[in-house]
């Protein structure tokens, strides 16, 4: 890693506004040439979000708004974190970008044109039992490529190909059963590009793992979104997490959820977690996080004393 | 916590290196030899135990037809009924009763099976189904699939497919019940998945939601297969058609009480047969595929 005496080339501006800029800044900093160059930003974004709502009925009746005109521009090829406090609709917005529900308003634009339904061009990693336990797992990695239509010799060879992404080869045969916890949601990583979507959707996919398990991933996942330069949406509530790896970290605000700010992550890759200037950076996220945090104990309490 | 250690510690006894540590550490293979040891007696003191309480059944029954308090024609001792297995099985009136019941059977609930699954996945994925025919279903369920047999034959008269619609209806309500429970049960993270990795229609179905609530729906499958079986020697026994049922009432016609048990133990055994062997296998090897099994 590239030492403490290379200045930071600008601290995370808070950007005002929503709709970014096209940027044709590289973000790969010298020292860290482990990592090719890769296309700078497009002028279209892959994907755009145009004052997406969703609200929704409870059970006593009220309507509750979850998400409040979201509007977002994702670069082709960048690497966006939503944060926010649990309950601001994190999962909740790349469900809608996968197409499994519909806004109530807005529209999600992939390439310009609206999603109405799900795609395989936009693949949600979820946080825990996403694969299908009665398919071994080249047959989970298969998946995707089957109900495409693939022929069987493409299939078998991306397979191959997906799983060595993954370092999990050996493992074609097993059960997901029988492998641990990470080697699970490499696995899902596997068969998410496999479908060979533009977009990858990550709903909190490492919360459920170990710190170490986790660094691992981390490391991977990056070279891995280098090796193929995909767009990613990566939703955690871990701040931290999002600076190790973002480009962008986009802040939800807690019910009803909206974009409350934007931080561009500026920092050279390949980060670490332990790193002082992500460990800076996440503070000052974390700052403007922490209110939401706040409103949302505060909601959590009112309800307690109601009851 | 205390589980995961001991199963743990099992994991270790059992793994090759434990072999290895056992040159080490003397002490440590009397646990393992116990563990082995006490599993091994267990199935012989099981398998020992049934064999003595069947023996003394058998020899009960041998003892109370010896003793002549009812006529043989009523109360026929087990050689007599052993005799009359034999005959049967020889002049391969029990072989055709058995093959032609089997087909009925296999037919019947391979249509109950499909139907169902098709029933019970619409009212599970439908509210307004799930409202109306849902209670209608579990309503029919408290009526005795025999009282189907008249309609059956006012429908079809007498002929087979009278006999495989009372199958039918006998395994159809238990089977679509847990289809929907299976449904309603399997996570729903499996749909989702599914969908965004771009199935749907009738894909969705077959790679996605009935795999995914087989291990729910087993026994359910089961226990359709239990009616099923029921209904149809029920219905045997009122058709005039070959079959176990069939065979049944000709022993009773004949006033021969040696086949009459002797069909009824032939009854027994195939469905304890089907019972045991396919849906028990069925059933640990969904388990040991999905991971579920607590072994």
């Amino acid at each position: 890693m590239t030492t403490n005496a290379q200045p930071l080339i600008s601290s995370p501006s808070i950007a005002a506004d929503h709709r970014l800029p096209p940027r044709g800044v590289t973000r790969w900093k010298a020292g860290s040439n482990v990592v090719p160059l890769r296309q700078p930003a497009a002028t279209v974004p892959k994907l755009e979000l145009q004052e997406v709502s969703l609200s929704y009925k409870t059970e006593s009746g009220e309507r509750l708004l979850a998400l409040d005109r979201i509007d977002l521009q994702v670069r082709q090829g960048e690497f966006l974190c939503l944060v926010g406090p649990s309950g601001c609709g994190k999962s909740t917005l790349l469900h809608l970008i996968a197409g499994l529900h519909q806004p109530t308003s807005g529209s999600v634009l992939v390439d310009e044109r609206p999603v109405t339904a799900p795609g395989t061009d936009r693949i949600l990693i979820f946080q825990e039992h996403g694969l299908f336990p009665w398919l071994t797992v080249g047959e989970n990695v298969e998946f995707g490529m089957k109900m495409k239509g693939l022929p069987k010799a493409e299939r078998a060879e991306k397979t191959e190909k997906y799983l060595r992404l993954v370092h999990l080869t050996q493992f074609k045969k097993s059960r997901p059963h029988q492998l641990s916890g990470g080697m699970r949601q490499r696995v899902a990583l596997a068969r998410a590009l496999a479908a060979e979507p533009d977009v990858l959707l990550m709903d909190e996919p490492f919360a459920a793992l170990d710190a170490q398990t986790r660094d691992l991933l981390h490391d991977e996942l990056e070279r891995i979104w280098a090796e193929t330069g995909r767009t990613i949406l990566f939703v955690t509530h871990n701040v931290r997490e999002a600076v190790r790896l973002g480009d962008r970290v986009v802040l939800l605000s807690f019910r009803p959820g909206r974009v409350k700010t934007q931080f561009e992550v500026d920092l050279p890759r390949p980060r670490h977690l332990e790193e002082v200037e992500v460990a800076r950076t996440a503070r000052e996220i974390l700052d403007s996080l922490r209110e939401e945090i706040n409103k949302s104990l505060e909601a959590e309490y009112a309800h307690v004393q109601r009851d | 916590m205390s589980n995961a250690i001991s199963s743990g510690l099992e994991a270790v006894q059992s793994s090759p290196s434990s072999s290895r540590q056992a040159i080490k550490h003397p002490v440590n293979p009397a646990p393992k030899m116990k563990v082995e040891e006490s599993a091994s007696r267990k199935f012989l003191r099981s398998a020992g135990r049934q064999i003595i309480f069947y023996s003394a059944l058998i020899g009960l029954w041998a003892l109370l037809a010896k003793l002549h308090i009812w006529p043989p024609y009523l109360f026929p001792p087990p050689w007599g009924v052993a005799e009359a297995l034999w005959a049967g099985f020889q002049d391969h009136s029990f072989w055709i009763g058995i093959a032609v019941t089997m087909k009925r059977m296999v037919i019947g609930y391979g249509l109950s099976v499909i139907l169902g699954m098709v029933l019970g996945l619409a009212v599970a994925s439908n509210k307004f189904l799930e409202e109306t025919l849902g209670g209608l279903l579990v309503s029919l369920q408290s009526l005795p699939s025999i009282c189907w047999i008249p309609l059956a034959v006012l429908w079809f008269g007498l002929t087979e497919k009278a006999i495989l619609f009372v199958v039918l209806m006998g395994s159809l309500l238990s089977v679509t019940i847990a289809m929907e429970d299976g449904r309603k049960q399997m996570p729903k993270i499996f749909g989702m998945a599914g969908r965004n990795l771009g199935a749907s229609g009738f894909r969705l179905f077959w790679y996605v939601f009935l795999p995914a609530s087989l291990p729910y729906i087993v026994s359910g499958l089961k226990q359709g297969w239990a009616f099923g079986w029921r209904s149809l020697i029920q219905a045997e026994m009122i058709f005039l058609s070959l079959g176990l049922g069939q065979l049944l009432m000709m022993g009773r016609d004949l006033n021969d009480m040696s086949q009459v048990l002797a069909v009824m133990i032939l009854i027994i055994i195939v469905g304890y047969l089907v019972d045991g062997l396919v849906f028990r296998t069925v059933e640990r090897r969904l388990q040991n595929k999905w991971g579920l099994s607590a072994a």
